[in-house]
């Protein structure tokens, strides 16, 4: 399975499923990772403990922990 | 008979209370600024520690009432603001809602409208920041919106101030109609599902005040409120069922086994649609825009984190440097108008607690008013320019490790400051257990008060080159103990799952000096207002203590031997004594006496408890009453030979390690702890933290004290 945290700099991803539990699951979505949704990797800390994605217009910060409960497809 | 005279009350029907919604960095606020421009009346009402702002005015004959609610992404109780904004709504003590969304980003901010649509509320659509939407080349049909949501959409702009105008007639006009049903629509699986409801609800003419409609939505979306209403009701029984079905059948067709992410699915589906049909991009070549622009250096992997350091320091310099200015006036004045107000009063006891115990209180905390604005200015700064998400985002490898997060970084520098202002600042942190976790550990900072002790003790048992040392290590010591405290904590009593860190990183913006006067202006009177009066109030009870009961034989003794004395130095010495006598049987030199026992363990004598205790109500009072205890006079400073010379013969080196050890850790200063019960939202808290820091200090300084016995 990819995770959110495999992606390369710069790589542009489909979200297949949200594995996270549902309060996290709920939190995702509202700032618009949810299914179907591109997501685009812009940068990350040493290690990915933190890293920096593209949703639609909107930039989120979220940890490499999270990221690995999102389950996608690359474009 | 309607009588002329009935104009002078205000008719209850050209009221109108708004509630303002909208997500976060939509220019909410901004947009309520320039609505009610001159007219501005700002009341609070604060919740624990967010405020919804309340604004009126007056438009065409209308009162308008706009409630200023925190921004919230959907109603997911995950932050306090969420929390009040969900509550507030759901009370419905309002008319209607203005949404308010960014016309750059309107996929986004259609997610909020949709849930809003479902609350069976007048909604009016403000489609602000319409001048940057203009700019990026994103044309919205707001016309055709409007038909489409059934909801009036308003292009807005508090930046060029177009449309508010528009927006207001729209209120007046929505609020004089009778209430529209939402168009949302569903895909098929759940409008069959609904219509199934609806068709139960209307075979039973059930009675209920909002659209069948809209109960089937709400039941399907798990709405508790929903839920209570019908669940006394007979037709429940045979509802159960069917929603039980039409539950398992939305969330197959969803491929999910969580009802509000299919209905999240929904929501985008139906907004995606709106948006294909009312907005026109034009496909201009995607450029790098500014705010990646100043990304690719602020939060480079490398340079981002000392770039933010340098800015830290800044601000640090200026808060503590420009604001000793300005607080050297305030003791200057407070101490003017003692000796003035003091002159004016006879009675001794009076003019002691006028002069000593209320001035002095007040002035204490007026005295932190500078650093508390300078550096509220900052975080308002580093807030609306958008650059404290990327702050959060740098440190929180690092914080993480520690249980902590990555915002918790301002608080805990700010400690190092003056904890007041810390535990205040501590609000940035959207999430209460990370708010809670970091509110415990800011007192392990030590902050600039307790400074005066550890220079009075290096200066006493170390030579002047390895004071500074000792300094230093005594200031990261701190700091190390308040991780280790904090990863402590996480273990236990904030155990369980990592809260997550997931957060918007807005675009860069230019800061309103407006908005952040009125923030900051907003907070310097809260802490004015509230720990003002509190502070007051416990300065007072410590002067009592200390000062009473009298003990007239004394004083009488003393005053005819301080006449008797021959020189000048002899008298003075006889003041002393007396206020060393005077002490030691006041209500506080009796706790001390009766504590003595338990700090023996840790090689304090009575005058040491004391001072610890005294330090209760300020740090800076340890220094002054170990020289009233000594008895030098309260005039000693930390530089002070006599002092120095005091301590190093009086009190033995183990016993000066344990008192530094309880001093870095032990509760802070009465005005910082009555911040922090307010901070972290209850009494219980203050007791945590002193049953916490008194445990931790005890023990610490228990080992400390022994180790040092061992070495000398």
């Amino acid at each position: 399975m990819k995770t959110l945290k495999d992606c390369q700099k710069n790589q542009k991803v489909r979200v297949l499923k949200l594995h996270a539990p549902k309060d996290l699951k709920q939190r995702f979505i509202s700032l618009g990772i949810m299914k179907e949704a591109i997501i685009e990797m812009i940068e990350s800390a040493p290690g990915k403990s933190t890293i920096v994605v593209k949703v639609g217009k909107m930039t989120l910060a979220l940890r490499g922990q999270e990221a690995e409960l999102i389950e996608v497809k690359a474009l | 008979m309607i009588k002329e005279e009935g104009n002078a009350c205000p008719v209850i029907a050209n009221h109108i209370k708004v509630a303002l919604v909208g997500q976060p960095n939509v220019g909410k606020s901004m947009l309520i600024n320039s609505v009610s421009n001159a007219h501005l009346h700002v009341g609070n009402f604060s919740g624990v520690t967010v405020d919804k702002t309340e604004v009126l005015f007056d438009y065409k004959g209308y009162h308008f009432t706009v409630v200023d609610l925190p921004g919230t992404y959907a109603f997911t109780d995950y932050s306090i603001e969420e929390r009040v904004t969900h509550k507030y709504l759901s009370g419905g003590g309002y008319d209607l809602i203005i949404n308010v969304v960014d016309s750059t980003n309107l996929e986004k901010n259609l997610q909020l409208t949709s849930e809003l649509m479902s609350m069976n509320k007048d909604i009016v659509i403000a489609l602000n920041m319409s001048d940057e939407a203009k700019k990026e080349g994103i044309e919205i049909d707001e016309v055709y919106m409007s038909e489409l949501l059934g909801i009036p959409c308003i292009k807005t702009s508090a930046v060029t101030k177009e449309g508010i105008e528009d927006l207001l007639d729209a209120i007046v006009k929505v609020g004089s109609q009778a209430k529209q049903e939402s168009k949302l629509i569903f895909s098929e699986a759940v409008e069959e599902e609904i219509s199934k409801i609806v068709a139960y609800l209307q075979k039973h003419k059930h009675e209920a005040p909002n659209s069948y409609r809209n109960i089937a939505i709400n039941l399907l979306k798990n709405n508790k409120k929903t839920y209570a209403r019908l669940h006394d009701d007979p037709i429940w029984t045979e509802l159960q069922p069917i929603l039980i079905d039409a539950t398992k059948h939305i969330e197959l067709h969803h491929d999910s086994d969580d009802i509000k992410e299919a209905f999240a699915e929904e929501y985008a589906a139906f907004n995606k649609g709106i948006i294909t049909e009312v907005v026109k991009a034009s496909t201009v070549q995607e450029k790098e825009t500014i705010t990646q622009k100043i990304d690719n250096i602020l939060i480079h992997p490398f340079f981002g984190i000392p770039i933010f350091l340098f800015f830290m320091w800044g601000l640090f310099q200026l808060t503590f440097e420009i604001g000793s200015i300005p607080m050297e006036w305030i003791e200057a004045f407070f101490g003017w108008l003692g000796d003035t107000i003091g002159a004016t009063i006879a009675n001794e006891d009076i003019r002691s607690l006028i002069v000593d115990g209320v001035i002095a209180g007040v002035g204490a905390v007026v005295l932190f008013v500078p650093n508390i604005i300078i550096l509220f200015i900052g975080i308002a700064l580093l807030e609306s320019t958008g650059y404290m998400s990327r702050v959060a985002f740098l440190l929180d490898g690092f914080f993480h490790k520690f249980g902590l997060h990555g915002q918790s970084f301002i608080p805990l520098v700010t400690g190092f400051g003056c904890s007041i202002p810390a535990y205040m600042s501590a609000r940035i942190l959207k999430n209460d257990r990370d708010r809670l976790l970091t509110l415990f550990i800011i007192g392990f900072m030590s902050c600039g008060a307790r400074l005066p002790v550890y220079v009075l003790f290096a200066g006493a048992f170390f030579s002047a080159e390895m004071a500074g040392n000792v300094l230093f290590a005594i200031y990261i010591g701190g700091a190390f103990i308040g991780l280790i405290a904090a990863k402590i904590l996480k273990l236990t009593a904030f155990k369980g799952a990592d809260e997550p860190f997931v957060m918007e990183m807005p675009k860069y913006r230019l800061p309103s000096v407006k908005l952040i006067w009125h923030t900051v202006l907003t907070k310097t009177m809260m802490y004015l207002k509230k720990a003002g009066t509190f502070i007051a109030a416990a300065s007072m009870l410590i002067w009592f203590l200390s000062n009473y009961p009298h003990n007239l034989e004394l004083e009488k003794e003393f005053s005819s031997k301080i006449e008797l004395a021959s020189t000048q130095e002899k008298k003075n010495e006889l003041t002393n004594e007396l206020g060393v006598k005077h002490l030691e049987q006041s209500y506080l030199g009796t706790i001390g006496k009766f504590s003595e026992p338990l700090f023996a363990p840790l090689g304090f004598d009575w005058r040491m408890s004391v001072a610890l205790q005294t330090g209760l109500a300020a740090k800076e009072v340890v220094v002054s009453t170990l020289g009233v205890l000594y008895a030098l006079g309260d005039e000693v400073d930390e530089e002070s030979s006599t002092l120095v010379n005091a301590i190093s013969k009086n009190i033995s080196f183990a016993s000066a390690v344990a008192f530094i050890v309880v001093i870095m850790i032990y509760l802070p200063c009465l005005a910082a702890s009555i911040v922090f019960t307010r901070e972290a939202g209850g009494i219980k808290y203050f007791f945590y933290l002193f049953a916490f820091t008194s445990v931790l200090a005890y023990s610490l300084a228990f080992v400390a004290y022994n180790v040092a016995l061992l070495f000398s």
